[in-house]
């Protein structure tokens, strides 16, 4: 893990949060994410819902707490608690250049899957995986789809009387 | 090092806690494809055995390695991605207009729950009011979806079981329900129905009656059902007590749906967390008391019956308007506007052309499928094309729960567990 200063962190301490389109969302860093997420635990967000990444490669203004540095990669975590019935995001800023995080097998043990199809589309390492190998993607398969620096690729239309074919 | 998982919230069954491992000791064999060609276990009465992709009761291309003691199943492991086309990748290539043709062939079984999300994210992001009466289509579409889904599943299921007599039966009777799909939206599946601003077309004339048609036969046929199923010694003999799991596990795996209920856990996004209008309809969540495959059923087949609730509520509920929003910027003009406005010409073809713009941000929505929450989380910087578009797929997350499902139980219950599971795996590769 790099030293990243703490950049995420308010002086209070606090976890900086925005409100998007009326949902929470809270924008840890690498650092505390376990923390962060094993007291989110205890106040009743026992299920997580979904984690997915983005890659902002193409567009780097975003809705951002002033806190809290832009990076390439951001990792969505949905969490839902059922008690309180309510949702939260988590957004965690991954750098390009070491596209690594803590793994949340266990905390939530469903996260499995779901990190290792992170892992097989984008690129990004969670470190302590039981298991962290392609998913989707053959196993041999060279690339992150899902990156914005992957080409979609064009299959070229044949004709039977075109000129060459 | 295995590492147990503690779980405060216990609710529904009482068996023994399963204890989510990392090691060897874990359900899942973690091999990888070369791994398991020079995997020898110690035992020699072991061995790793392959099921599937093109197995007929794996439910299209679902694959299983199975590491069995004789006919006893040890650790297995579902390998996906069969179907995997890039779908998120593709909804990065098509703007907001089109984008519903794409989810739609995700869950193929109920595609208007996809299209659902799809545009609910969309009109979050545009900060948009739908007319009323579009809701209640909506809605309306989406409970008959339902209804279709589970047929298939009781289909499907008992097909799987043993019971070819039920694939007959579920398959009629789905048939009804897409014929009138196919009347309203013009297609039997993949609708491209349900779009940003509204739906696509009103209703037709003679819908209602169409519907009661459908509803007026369907209780009938389910008490087919029962009287086949339900009370039948054999069938009771297969799935009671087959695949077992609680309600703790199922939360610690993000396990949604009817498997979530089936273990005595009432959540169900239309009553705990509700979207559309599905707090003015009155209807019961239904849930099972042993998690067991026997409990999975029943709720798909009673759920059939909560729908007909429903749909009968909304029959008599729904309102008379618009049915899309008549925002020129979202929605193309109506046809005889074209004719006569040269403004209303060059909304249409700027929204066929360019597609419309959607404000940057971010937004996550869901809404409860036949097979569990189905999320949309979607992604705008400003264009007419979402920046990034992931679907949360309840059968992807629902997956993970076979290979505990599947320890120490014989093979040819392993059948009858992921049949229950029901599994779409157009929505799990994406």
């Amino acid at each position: 893990m790099p030293d990243d200063t703490k950049t995420n962190e308010d002086n209070d301490g606090t976890i900086p949060s925005t409100m998007s389109h009326g949902q929470n969302v809270l924008h840890p860093n690498r650092e505390n994410l376990l923390e962060v997420i094993k007291n989110l635990r205890e106040e009743g967000f026992v299920v997580c819902i979904d984690i997915t990444a983005v890659d902002y490669l193409e567009n780097p203004k975003r809705d951002l707490p002033a806190s809290v540095k832009p990076e390439r990669f951001e990792i969505v975590i949905n969490l839902l608690s059922h008690t309180k019935r309510e949702r939260l995001r988590l957004r965690v800023q991954i750098p390009e250049l070491e596209p690594t995080l803590p793994t949340l097998f266990d905390i939530y043990p469903g996260s499995e899957a779901l990190e290792r199809e992170v892992h097989d589309l984008f690129g990004i390492t969670f470190e302590g995986h039981p298991d962290m190998t392609r998913i989707l993607m053959p196993e041999n398969w060279e690339g992150h789809p899902l990156r914005k620096d992957y080409d979609i690729g064009k299959i070229p239309v044949q004709f039977k009387e075109a000129p060459g074919s | 090092m295995s590492q147990e998982t503690e779980i405060n919230e216990s609710h529904g069954s009482e068996t023994a806690e399963r204890v989510f491992r990392r090691g060897e000791d874990s359900a899942i064999l973690r091999l990888s494809e070369s791994q398991v060609q020079s995997y020898t276990p110690d035992d020699d009465r072991r061995m790793v055995i392959n099921m599937g992709p093109q197995h007929p009761s794996t439910h299209g291309v679902l694959r299983l390695s199975l590491e069995m003691e004789g006919e006893t199943v040890l650790r297995s492991k579902p390998i996906i991605g069969y179907l995997h086309t890039g779908m998120e990748k593709t909804g990065e290539q098509l703007s907001f207009l089109q984008g519903p043709t794409n989810v739609t062939r995700m869950d193929y079984s109920s595609p208007l729950f996809g299209e659902l999300a799809f545009s609910l994210a969309t009109e979050k992001l545009l900060e948009i009011e739908i007319p009323e009466r579009a809701t209640w289509i909506r809605m309306l579409m989406c409970e008959l979806n339902r209804i279709s889904s589970h047929l298939l599943f009781q289909a499907t299921n008992g097909m799987d079981i043993g019971a070819v007599g039920a694939m007959i039966y579920g398959w009629r009777e789905r048939e009804e329900v897409l014929r009138l799909f196919e009347k309203i939206t013009g297609l039997r599946m993949n609708h491209n129905y349900i779009r940003p601003g509204g739906v696509a077309a009103d209703l037709p004339d003679g819908w209602r009656d169409d519907t009661l048609r459908v509803l007026e036969n369907l209780p009938d046929r389910l008490d087919d059902f029962d009287s086949l199923f339900t009370g039948q010694p054999i069938w009771h003999e297969r799935l009671q007590g087959v695949g077992v799991i609680n309600s703790a596990e199922c939360l610690a795996l993000g396990i949604t749906g009817p498997l979530l209920r089936s273990t005595g856990y009432a959540w169900d996004l239309r009553k705990d967390m509700p979207y559309l209008r599905y707090e003015e309809v009155d209807f019961d969540v239904l849930v099972g008391s042993y998690g067991d495959c026997f409990d999975r059923f029943a709720i798909r087949l009673n759920e059939i019956r909560e729908s007909i609730r429903i749909v009968h509520q909304i029959l008599e509920k729904i309102p008379t308007g618009d049915y899309k929003i008549q925002d020129k910027k979202v929605t193309p003009p109506p046809r005889s506007r074209i004719d006569e406005s040269m403004e209303a010409l060059i909304h249409h073809f700027k929204i066929f052309t360019e597609g419309f713009k959607v404000p940057a941000g971010e937004v996550y929505v869901a809404v409860e499928s036949p097979r569990g929450e189905l999320g949309c989380y979607m992604v705008s910087d400003g264009g007419p094309k979402p920046y990034r578009m992931h679907i949360r797929g309840p059968s992807f997350t629902n997956l993970q729960v076979l290979p505990h499902m599947l320890q120490d139980c014989l093979v040819a219950d392993a059948v009858a567990v992921i049949s229950t599971v029901d599994p779409i795996m157009g929505e799990v590769d994406r």
